[in-house]
């Protein structure tokens, strides 16, 4: 397979007030194409600094990136980003809003605005294109905010905790339904979370990272091995419990150091 | 079709406007008292009118308006604050911005900024007045110093505290600082501008008057002064009045403004 997203040696120091802070250290993994891949950690591990690295909104200390085999500095023009919130404007409407990013990237033409309006057109929002962000439902403003990312052709998409902001109930169904959205455009995709039910319905591997300096501690491949696979059928699968477990053994490990 | 309201609804909503008409009767007939009591005690030599004048000779004075030249007075005044209020405005949010841009150059201002701030303005006045002269200038002056330090702060304040998940999301679309200005920091501080928009019309106001009080030959803070001076209450009484008008005029132009912005905008 194809690696769209490779990362070596990766380290991220920080230089705090009295301190350094040594965040990241030596981090090496790769995303190949298509895959969904989690990363998950103890809190404060340097899980959002990672993704920060890739996409370039900070400077690494050490380390390489490549997507697609080519070196990244800077902010990537081939990585969509999503954040914790929906970060919709709320001066614009639901078409503005996901042409948004195409707009400041001065790609906005006939050509890349059909393309947006086939995605809306698909995820049913067309409807709603010319209503306002605080009209929608949660579970809509994310979709939305998928789509604005989705525009630009992302070659690998980065997900920071994108559903922590939502209630239970809707964070499920979002789940599914960005899952669905993101299989169906064969998006290649990396997700921060700390939440290990989350990460083990959507992943093909997981990551998990040490306590702070964040490293790799192992890798874990999920396969349920069932046809259509959905983040909910994930859920209600037997071998579900048992990633739980083991994943959950290897964090709270952590934890109790932290009482000793 | 209509829907229908239950009795308890509709006894509900006739007991809130009963309310609010109660009020507001109530505040008319507070100020028809007012006025009857200094009307009649004045009457009734009671108070001096001669001190205190009385609303029978405001009316009056109001009503020749023309003859006395007081429009001319309330023109000038109108004129001084409106150009005091749009430099002071327009001015203070441009350095607000400049501010936002450079961060260096907003960490290096900032004592002096407050201490301007805390600065009774008033007492800039005679410098003022050696520096630009003693005339309409001095005014705008004046105005522009009383609301310019207040605009900028607020101003600087509202952009520094634009939502940072706004601008993260702006950056990894790759979006420059100027595109970032325009199309997050500006529009997220719409109602910190229409906020500055509010305090500022007041705040000229009051520089102007205290402008005139210093310097002019024209204007209502102008009639104040030399109302005091020759014992012309009356017109003293009566320019403080119009002043209290042209204050509410201006402050409603403002929330009209308001309504506006927010229906183009929808903020």
């Amino acid at each position: 397979m194809e690696k769209i997203l490779e990362v070596r040696n990766l380290s991220k120091k920080y230089q705090g007030e009295n301190d350094e802070i040594l965040a990241i250290d030596g981090i090496n993994f790769y995303v190949e194409k298509g895959e969904f891949v989690s990363v998950i950690g103890p809190s404060g591990c340097g899980k959002s600094t990672l993704l920060s690295l890739i996409a370039g909104l900070e400077n690494k200390t050490i380390g390489e990136i490549y997507i697609e085999g080519e070196r990244q500095e800077n902010i990537s023009e081939n990585v969509g980003y999503m954040l914790q919130r929906d970060c919709l404007l709320e001066w614009k409407n639901i078409l503005d809003n996901t042409l948004f990013g195409l707009d400041v990237r001065g790609e906005l033409n006939a050509e890349t605005k059909e393309y947006v309006m086939n995605l809306l057109r698909k995820y049913e929002i067309i409807d709603f294109i010319n209503k306002y962000p605080s009209e929608l439902s949660g579970g809509m403003r994310q979709r939305v905010a998928l789509i604005r990312t989705l525009a630009i052709k992302p070659k690998i998409l980065l997900l920071d905790e994108a559903f922590s902001a939502l209630d239970y109930q809707t964070r499920i169904n979002v789940t599914n339904d960005i899952y669905r959205i993101l299989k169906n455009e064969s998006i290649t995709a990396l997700m921060v979370t700390h939440d290990i039910s989350e990460a083990i319905s959507m992943s093909d591997r997981i990551i998990v990272l040490s306590k702070r300096p964040g490293k790799i501690k192992s890798i874990y491949r999920i396969d349920f091995n069932i046809q259509n696979r959905t983040p909910l059928n994930c859920r209600e699968h037997p071998d579900f419990s048992k990633y739980f477990n083991s994943l959950w053994k290897e964090l709270s490990t952590y934890e109790g150091k932290d009482i000793e | 079709m209509k829907e229908k309201i239950s009795n308890e609804r509709k006894e509900y909503l006739f007991k809130k406007k009963r309310k609010k008409l109660f009020i507001f009767v109530t505040q008319i007939l507070i100020l028809v008292f007012f006025i009857l009591l200094w009307e009649t005690l004045a009457n009734k030599e009671v108070i001096d009118s001669f001190i205190t004048s009385q609303p029978s000779r405001i009316f009056n004075t109001l009503i020749n308006l023309s003859s006395n030249g007081l429009l001319k007075h309330i023109v000038v005044t109108s004129y001084e604050t409106v150009i005091g209020f749009l430099i002071g405005t327009i001015l203070g949010i441009v350095i607000a911005v400049l501010l936002w841009w450079n961060d260096f150059f907003s960490k290096i201002t900032e004592p002096y900024l407050v201490v301007l701030n805390s600065l009774p303005k008033v007492a800039l006045g005679p410098i003022i007045i050696v520096w630009v002269g003693a005339g309409t200038k001095a005014i705008i002056v004046m105005a522009v110093a009383i609301s310019l330090i207040v605009t900028i702060l607020e101003n600087l304040n509202g952009f520094l505290h634009t939502d940072k998940e706004l601008i993260k999301m702006a950056k990894t679309f790759n979006c420059s600082k100027t595109k970032i200005l325009f199309k997050i920091v500006i529009p997220s501080n719409i109602s910190t501008f229409i906020n500055s928009l509010k305090v500022n019309i007041g705040l000229s106001l009051v520089g102007v008057i205290s402008g005139e009080f210093l310097v002019s030959k024209a204007g209502l803070g102008y009639l104040i002064v030399y109302g005091g001076q020759v014992f012309k209450l009356d017109l003293v009484m009566t320019s403080v009045l119009i002043l209290g008008i042209l204050a509410v005029v201006m402050y409603g132009s403002i929330l009209l403004l308001e309504k506006f912005i927010l229906k183009v905008r929808r903020v």
